[in-house]
């Protein structure tokens, strides 16, 4: 980071424009060479946009790129790759039914025949893997390799090529928080060596963690550049959304009611035999938010739909108010009616149809109220006053039922959802997920809604990767680790080394 | 001997009736695994016998009856693809109009050129693919017993179309497992955006596939109309661009199962010609349409997973769009 030297990147005057969208305006932004820079900004602020300009994949409108000093003109990755830029994607770019030395060689093969191109980079892989610690079977299928592996073929890629600027865009999303340690060592290992590093996150921790400096991106703009030791989240998170955020949600106590949901020695066990869950006790009580804290995986979806009826447990019961559910019962819609509602935690696959308009998905799972319409049919004036009606009522934007939904933004599609299930009025409340991929705006809405159904006496099971929303919410926390339940802590009692400890696996009895 | 003799024959027949088969199965595999669905192989064999028989008849060369079969086949490909990568148009919806229209157009300018109902006029001499005796045929079969004369009667005496679809089946194998060109083909079949990012055209690579494809499809449309048959037929394809279709969903889209499928679905054809009024004893009379209905039986049992498992290429028949 001397002074003499060139930055690495030189943004200068980016536009671009997608359709009525203007994605990125005016964007400027320096990056040094050797450091980490962190760009931060809620979803759809632009960053991702800013990088794929960077990296040749869309054409800016305007403005100019120099790399180290030189203007360069980026139209294709291929020039991207050739400028010595690098990137991991948030959806990786692998190909899965390949092997790792053939995803690391495709587009660099060096030559017609494989062969020589394989056996260069199964030697410039092992080097790697001593440099950095990159270890990795080069002979492994793709498909086959955990997240964080996977995510390594992509960073082996990018160095493969050569590249001294590696961006990453989103990387700890998919990772568990030793993965994203580990990584983060990686990247400090690389900015050692001398690479440039760009960290594109919405997550203050870990620009605070890792980086050098941090821009902050607000709607399509460059609003902040700072130097990370001189800054704080409140700050970033502020900058991010242009007013001070409550990280810290505000909830009173309340004393919890009676109980509404039991579920009594739960397993479920998959087509291959895999037990996904054992033995899962769980009472829910009215006016009562229970978190489940786990990794990833370790049977908390499973859990969610087997209680909202989606799947069956192989063994256990669940009572509802007093009553053991029938098998009858145990489908969506019948729990449905029984005031068992469900937030899932992938609303593009199972929240909404998002070819839809908004105003239908504001419907989907209670097409059968005859409120909505005559006999079989629906009438399409009424949910569109309707949506408009509920759309206010949780600050939709835009507020227009007639939309296409894929056009909203996370925030707002969640917000749909959200909306839908909690204006059925439920007793019992299942939560997955409820902020991923939501901006901070929007989450601190959806954060304030939860709390107001506890206080008006509703039931609600979160189920969050988020320990800090699970924290922060939860009245009551357990934690899971491979489909068992591994501890239980009272919300105030609960701190993250212990629940950590707990969603690892170490018991209680173990201990 | 004489078993060996009538195994043999039907093994020869099979042969023949496989490789067009083989071509076509081949062509629609460079197209799936590039990520492209083809259901128009049979229309594109259909326009290439067509072309072929055609030519042949006007230039009384068989070899430019072939080159005319190609590239009549590799422009109806590049249809396809106009419609498939360019357009981003179903590939299902594209793939039906060629056959529709390769059906109809070629009894059309048959009927118009020659009258005799679609027929091209029937091919004499070099016009037509003649039988290749490989050397030693003769030798062979006299000095080895069995092997010398599967040699003579299977391996030698086919055409030159049917050696140049076997050379195609080895070209295929080792360009898709050991080339530059290879991997990145598969690469754009299962993800073409890591193609994308990693600088290479996913478009280019999609109309290189296309077009071996077309050229593939004409390579077995000719054999039919200028080595089988002396001429072309209307509808003489009759169905073998889908049970191609079929091959490479059963062969699990690689090259060696494909010959494999190719060959039994071959030698099914060729024993329901056999058994064509034939009373099996204790069975009756076998009708041949159940016996040609096979192929498409087995691979809806195959695809049902009780044979084994088949996974198609994950990108096939997705236009690629640059996510936003």
């Amino acid at each position: 980071m001397t002074a003499q030297s060139a930055p690495a990147i030189e943004l200068s005057g980016i536009s671009k424009r997608f359709g009525p969208v203007q994605a990125n305006r005016d964007v400027s932004l320096s990056v040094a060479a050797g450091s980490i820079h962190g760009i931060v900004g809620e979803n759809g602020a632009g960053k991702s946009t800013l990088m794929s300009i960077l990296y040749g994949f869309y054409e800016a409108d305007s403005g100019e790129v120099a790399i180290g000093g030189r203007p360069r003109r980026i139209r294709s990755p291929a020039d991207a790759i050739a400028a010595g830029i690098g990137m991991v994607h948030q959806h990786f770019m692998l190909v899965e039914t390949l092997s790792v030395v053939e995803n690391v060689v495709l587009g660099a093969e060096g030559g017609a025949w494989l062969s020589g191109g394989v056996s260069r980079a199964r030697a410039e892989l092992a080097r790697l893997a001593q440099d950095y610690g990159l270890a990795i079977d080069p002979d492994a299928i793709v498909g086959e390799l955990s997240v964080g592996f996977q995510q390594r073929v992509e960073i082996l890629k990018a160095l493969y090529r050569g590249a001294q600027i590696l961006i990453l865009d989103e990387p700890t999303a998919v990772l568990t928080p030793p993965e994203a340690d580990q990584l983060f060592s990686l990247l400090r290992a690389l900015r050692d060596q001398g690479k440039t590093v760009i960290l594109i996150t919405h997550k203050l921790r870990e620009i605070m963690e890792v980086t050098d400096r941090v821009s902050v991106m607000r709607r399509g703009e460059m609003v902040a550049h700072l130097a990370t030791s001189e800054t704080s989240p409140p700050e970033l998170a502020e900058a991010m959304v242009g007013r001070r955020v409550l990280l810290q949600v505000e909830k009173a106590p309340r004393p919890r009611g009676a109980k509404v949901l039991e579920a009594i020695g739960l397993d479920l066990v998959d087509a291959r035999g895999v037990a996904l869950l054992s033995g899962v006790n769980l009472t829910l009580h009215a006016g009562e938010i229970v978190g489940i804290a786990g990794v990833a995986g370790n049977g908390q979806s499973e859990l969610i739909e087997v209680l909202a009826g989606l799947s069956h447990p192989s063994r256990g019961v669940v009572r509802l108010g007093g009553q053991i559910l029938s098998s009858a019962d145990r489908n969506p819609a019948c729990l449905r009616k029984l005031g068992v509602m469900h937030i899932p935690e992938d609303r593009h696959r199972t929240g909404l149809v998002t070819a839809f308009p908004a105003a239908e998905n504001s419907i989907l799972g209670y097409q059968d109220d005859p409120a909505l319409g005559p006999g079989p049919f629906l009438s399409p004036s009424t949910i569109a006053a309707r949506a408009r009606e509920t759309f206010a009522a949780y600050d939709v934007r835009p507020p227009d039922p007639e939309l296409k939904t894929a056009k909203f933004s996370g925030g707002n599609q969640q917000k749909i959802v959200l909306a839908r299930e909690i204006e059925r009025a439920p007793k019992v409340l299942l939560v997955g997920q409820p902020t991923r991929g939501v901006d901070i705006g929007a989450i601190e809405f959806i954060h304030r809604r939860l709390i107001a159904l506890r206080d008006a006496g509703v039931a609600i099971l979160l189920v969050s990767v988020e320990l800090e929303e699970v924290m922060a919410l939860s009245d009551r926390i357990l934690a899971m680790c491979g489909g068992r339940i591994t501890g239980e802590r009272m919300a105030e009692a609960a701190d993250e080394r212990d629940l950590g400890l707990l969603m690892a696996g170490v018991t209680e009895e173990a201990a | 001997m004489d078993w060996v003799a009538t195994f043999a024959v039907i093994l020869d027949s099979a042969i023949r009736l496989s490789v067009p088969l083989l071509c076509a199965a081949l062509a629609g595999l460079w197209s799936e695994r590039a990520g492209v669905v083809d259901i128009g192989l049979e229309g594109k064999m259909l326009i290439a016998a067509f072309a072929s028989a055609v030519i042949a008849a006007q230039s009384g060369s068989a070899w430019a009856g072939l080159i005319a079969g190609m590239l009549a086949s590799i422009a109806l490909s590049l249809v396809h693809g106009f419609a498939a990568i360019t357009w981003r148009g179903n590939q299902i919806v594209s793939g039906v109009a060629i056959n529709m229209l390769a059906a109809g157009l070629t009894v059309i300018l048959g009927n118009a050129w020659y009258g005799q109902g679609g027929r091209t006029p029937t091919l004499e001499g070099a016009a037509r693919f003649g039988e290749v005796t490989l050397p030693f045929a003769t030798t062979l079969r006299s000095h080895i017993p069995v092997l010398g004369l599967i040699y003579d009667e299977v391996v030698s005496g086919q055409s030159a179309p049917a050696y140049l679809a076997v050379l195609a089946l080895v070209v295929t194998a080792v360009v898709l497992k050991r080339t530059r060109f290879g991997l990145r083909l598969r690469a754009v079949g299962e993800n073409p955006a890591a193609v994308d990012t990693a600088g290479i055209s996913v478009a280019g690579l999609r109309y290189g596939a296309v077009i071996i494809c077309g050229a593939l499809c004409g390579l077995g449309g000719t054999y039919l109309a200028v080595s089988q048959s002396a001429g072309f037929l209307p509808h003489m394809t009759a169905g073998k661009g889908f049970i191609a279709l079929a091959a490479v969903i059963f062969a699990n889209w690689r090259p060696w199962q494909a010959l494999w499928a190719c060959l039994l679905f071959g030698a099914l054809d060729a024993i329901a010609i056999r058994l064509q009024g034939v009373a099996l004893p204790g069975i009756g009379q076998v009708p041949v349409q159940a016996i040609q209905a096979l192929p498409y039986l087995m691979t809806v049992i195959l695809l049902a997973g009780f044979i084994g498992k088949s996974t198609p290429p994950k990108a096939s028949g997705l236009p690629y769009v640059k996510e936003r």
